[in-house]
């Protein structure tokens, strides 16, 4: 098994705790994970990428190669689209479609989602208001996790306990408002298949 | 022992610790932050009481460093790669006094310059120190090379540099822990004068260090971290430094090449394995992430006839970073391609944060300048660097930390009136306050805004060794009083702000003006720590 991701979004997003989450639950699963990163400069307001690669087999390369991603999972729609270069022949491209406007040129969003959805495999929800319909506005980010974990080869019990992990230190009620997100993003799929 | 899925910054930092550290010294920069922050969280080194609180700047962290090390314990320093710049001073002669206890210089490169100003391949200042080198090729090598620095280093009694880059700083991976170390315990040197580089002391050390350097080679020829990896097609042979190797192997089915390769982690380059390499194989490949160190160093002056290819002959771009499409292309492979970027895709450059107290500076600076001309604002490194861009673009200089004053002080100097600094409170302890003692000096006709958010912002919001303390510091240089201005940088104040410009802007000598408000993203996180 290997699976090789693009998370993308914009700084401040939270596309690090995906990262954190798939990550927690693939140690669970005791497969190899490699994720790179980006710190620093862009975090404020600009484009940020995550490389995250899983495999029950060692893994080589921090960055994933040109043409060879399984996914793209983007917390924001024209950010989805800043990646196909790494998309493979047969990759997803899974995004939310809420943009977040910090640009005077950002562009029509019909045009963006007309474009996004041209590709082969994708994936589209409004994962800001399941959120909100779900009573937890700030984890769009864990509703969209969810609706990728329908295409991850990591089982869903894994993730709920990623998520049990890495907000244990912030209370039992973040817990719970993500894995509802969680649970939300999930059924979004559901229901649209 | 546990296995953690640890950036390579903190399998250093972890590494470290485990190796019996008692001090890790550093000022703030991507992509080095990471390592000094493990250290400051972890409940070990909280239990060993490890010294992990930020230096003022590179230069003091790595001389409190070897200050550390005169001590006989083992002391760490980590910096980003122009950090080096800042601190080589004391690097470059720690290598002639030697240490006593370990120490350790851990250097985060930043090719392709993801958050820096150039890409300097730390390498050279490495060689130029005449120490040895070690580079990790991934996270688990990351961890074992801080505790094998330490072991050279009191082996030799010699520095040793870390060098990694910020794909391998910022990727985490699996990383197995050995057993916990002692710390050493306090011991002076047996030479009271090993430290005192007096020129014919100097002139005895530097003895040493070059007598040294063919232990150096014989510890690399039989490293761990060097090693000949065998393989069947002899038409080419490949030198992997770093990183490199992975990108390398990544191209290959169970990552296992088909060609001869020297995997390089440890300098002086191991001779006798590269020599191998080279009357083996027909021609040779350098992967290195950086500046052709190696390449350069094999290539040699006069031409010998082997071809030799990397970044100087453009089978690899000379500048940015290696991935593992373009070491496929340089192995010839037919690389796969994704689809390209869409036009309908724009640029979304980094910027300010809603609400930083930069913005209210620099929408008072632009409208106070509009009397005095274009083109007069140096300014220096931090978020407020972002003030280049529009809707801004108030700034005309950003070159290294507290250049902003200096530069501003020439520029006055050729008769440029007035001179503008711009600069943090960070920066401005960092580099600055020299700068501003130069400048009043010689009453130079500049007007230096202190853009003080009491954090370092751009990396993250570490403490700031300036919060509280900038007016007293540009009292103490010697600015007159009533030339020292305290702003409170928030929209409603806008007039009074560009009023009080204008009038400094006015005044024919030093005047600073310290705009003051706590960086917006660090304000509600201390908050929270005071209610719970």
């Amino acid at each position: 098994m290997k699976q090789d991701i693009i998370l993308a979004g914009v700084g401040g997003q939270g596309i690090l705790s995906i990262a954190a989450i798939i990550g927690l639950a693939a140690l669970e699963k005791d497969l190899f994970i490699k994720q790179a990163e980006v710190h620093g400069m862009s975090q404020r307001g600009g484009s940020v990428q995550s490389h995250l690669r899983i495999s029950s087999s060692k893994i080589a390369s921090d960055l994933i190669p040109f043409g060879e991603a399984d996914m793209i999972l983007s917390v924001e729609p024209m950010e989805s689209l800043r990646y196909p270069p790494y998309l493979s022949a047969d990759g997803w491209i899974i995004t939310n479609t809420t943009p977040f406007v910090n640009i005077p040129d950002y562009p029509d969003l019909d045009k963006l989602l007309a474009q996004i959805k041209s590709y082969k495999n994708v994936v589209v929800i409004n994962a800001d208001e399941i959120a909100k319909k779900n009573g937890s506005p700030k984890s769009s980010n864990v509703v969209l996790l969810g609706a990728a974990s329908r295409y991850l080869e990591i089982p869903f019990e894994n993730l709920e306990n990623g998520i049990r992990t890495l907000f244990d230190r912030k209370g039992e009620d973040v817990v719970n408002k993500n894995l509802t997100a969680l649970k939300a993003g999930m059924e979004s799929i559901l229901l649209e298949k | 022992m546990e296995k953690l899925l640890l950036l390579g910054a903190e399998a250093i930092a972890q590494g470290a610790i485990d190796a019996g550290l008692s001090g890790i010294y550093a000022y703030p920069g991507t992509p080095s932050t990471e390592i000094t922050e493990y250290v400051q969280k972890s409940s070990l080194a909280k239990s060993r009481k490890i010294h992990s609180r930020w230096s003022v700047n590179e230069k003091t962290a790595m001389e409190s460093a070897l200050g550390m090390s005169y001590a006989g314990k083992r002391a760490m320093v980590c910096m980003k790669h122009v950090g080096l710049n800042v601190a080589a001073d004391p690097f470059i002669n720690s290598a002639i006094t030697g240490v006593n206890g370990g120490l350790v210089i851990t250097v985060a490169d930043d090719p392709s310059m993801h958050s820096s100003q150039n890409e300097q391949d730390s390498r050279y200042l490495g060689k130029f120190a005449m120490i040895p080198i070690l580079e990790p090729s991934n996270q688990q090598e990351a961890y074992d090379m801080a505790r094998e620095g330490f072991v050279i280093s009191e082996k030799y009694k010699t520095p040793v540099l870390i060098r990694i880059t910020t794909r391998l700083s910022h990727s985490r991976y699996g990383v197995q822990r050995k057993d916990l170390l002692e710390e050493n315990i306090l011991t002076l040197p047996e030479d009271p004068k090993q430290f005192v580089l007096l020129p014919a002391i100097a002139r005895m050390r530097y003895k040493i260090l070059l007598n040294n350097q063919k232990n150096f080679s014989l510890d690399s020829e039989v490293s761990p971290f060097n090693k000949y990896i065998d393989a069947k097609d002899k038409s080419l042979g490949i030198v992997a430094c770093g990183i490199a190797y992975n990108y390398l192997t990544e191209n290959f089915p169970n990552h296992i090449c088909n060609y001869p390769v020297v995997k390089v982690g440890q300098y002086p380059l191991p001779k006798k394995l590269i020599n191998n390499l080279n009357s083996e194989c027909g021609e040779l490949l350098i992967l290195e992430d950086g500046y052709p160190f190696v390449e350069e160093m094999l290539k040699g002056f006069f031409d010998s006839g082997k071809t030799i290819r990397g970044r100087l002959d453009g089978t690899l771009p000379r500048d940015g970073e290696l991935n593992p499409s373009l070491v496929a292309r340089a192995l010839g492979f037919q690389n796969k391609e994704g689809l390209p970027i869409p036009e309908i895709v724009v640029n979304r450059p980094p910027e300010l944060c809603g609400g930083c107290s930069h913005r209210d500076v620099y929408y008072a600076l632009n409208e106070a300048m509009k009397t005095f001309g274009e083109k007069k604002v140096f300014s220096d490194i931090g978020c407020y660097t972002l003030g280049a861009l529009p809707p801004f673009n108030s700034i005309n200089s950003c070159v290294d930390m507290g250049a902003s004053i200096t530069m501003a002080k020439g520029a006055a100097d050729a008769g440029l009136v007035p001179a503008v600094a711009v600069i943090g409170d960070s920066t401005f302890t960092h580099s600055g306050i020299t700068g501003l003692l130069d400048a009043v000096n010689e009453n130079s006709p500049v007007t230096i805004i202190i853009s003080d958010n009491s954090a370092v912002a751009m990396t993250g919001g570490q403490e700031s060794s300036a919060t509280g303390k900038i007016k007293e510091l540009c009292l103490g240089v010697g600015v007159g009083p009533e030339h020292v201005r305290v702003l409170l940088p928030l929209p409603k104040n806008h007039d009074e702000m560009v009023r009080i410009m204008k009038e400094e802007l006015a005044y024919n000598g030093v005047s600073v003006i310290i705009a003051q408000r706590e960086c917006i993203q660090t304000f509600p996180k201390k908050k929270k720590i005071v209610k719970e």
